[in-house]
């Protein structure tokens, strides 16, 4: 096989000074980030998390992203056969360092990958002052 | 150090126990790293579930959208396989982070009964693949009700 077989990776859980309230995991999505001109955009891998589980919060250059995941209640009380991988929540912060326009944040969640675009504040054009002979 | 011939009685009446020693020092190192990654690094990760009527396997595959899933259950083997592609973005981007793995792949696991092909259902939703294989009649556990004469 020439071609690279996927791997898992495995979940890496968040570490925290004091003990969580919430009985569920919390874990640290996976993301890509890459900027362009005019955005930067990050991708978090969040699977079982749907639209309305995910919050983002930007204060003050930190960007701050949580899903919160359905819990699979539906398979509770049915024989567990094989465990790879744990139900949690996804917490993850990042320090922007851009200027982002906060008005114009765009967020989309799909099949559970968050895409959010960050867009910058362009700086004012220069502008060109043309002198006139006198 | 003495030198000892192969084949003297002695070497072994003293090695088996120095042998059985290391074979079990094997062991646990062995199940302690198994322990340690819980589950395989084959992709995607897998949760499987039973009840009386069913077998459930869940699967965690974010990104992979519904056209490049393939499921197919042959005898008691499930397979699971296709490819996560990555999203489109500007050409002109530069990564600052790239974590998210993106590629084919490809899982076979053998599930504990026969099943009932016809009414394997799958759904796909948030990233989350559930399969639910129902049991073959033959292997459901058959309730018998005992008469009181």
């Amino acid at each position: 096989m020439t071609e690279k077989e996927l791997q898992t990776q495995q979940k890496r859980e968040v570490r925290q000074n004091g003990e969580p309230t919430k009985p569920m995991k919390q874990f640290i999505p996976t993301v890509d980030i890459y900027e362009d001109e005019n955005s930067v955009t990050l991708l978090a891998e969040m699977p079982g998390v749907s639209k309305n589980g995910v919050e983002i919060k930007l204060d003050d250059g930190n960007l701050f992203i949580e899903g919160t995941m359905q819990s699979d209640q539906e398979m509770a009380g049915k024989t567990v056969l094989l465990k790879e991988y744990e139900v949690g929540n996804y917490v993850r912060k990042f320090s922007v360092s851009e200027t982002i326009d906060q008005e114009n944040i765009e967020a989309v969640m799909a099949n559970g990958i968050l895409k959010l675009v960050l867009p910058k504040i362009k700086p004012a054009e220069p502008k060109k002052i043309e002198i006139k002979a006198g | 150090m003495s030198i000892i011939r192969f084949m003297d009685p002695p070497f072994f009446r003293q090695s088996w126990p120095d042998l059985e020693r290391l074979r079990q020092d094997m062991d646990r190192m062995v199940k302690r790293t198994a322990a340690h990654q819980a589950g395989s690094q084959v992709f995607p990760p897998l949760n499987i579930y039973e009840d009386s009527d069913a077998v459930f396997v869940t699967a965690e595959v974010a990104g992979v959208v519904t056209e490049n899933i393939d499921i197919s259950v042959e005898g008691e083997t499930l397979t699971i396989s296709g490819e996560r592609k990555s999203l489109p973005r500007e050409e002109k981007s530069s990564y600052h982070r790239r974590e998210i793995e993106t590629g084919k792949f490809s899982r076979a696991v053998a599930l504990p009964t026969k099943i009932n092909l016809e009414g394997v259902s799958a759904r796909l939703q948030d990233g989350i693949l559930a399969i639910s294989l129902p049991k073959a009649e033959e292997v459901k556990p058959k309730k018998i009700a005992v008469n009181v004469k």
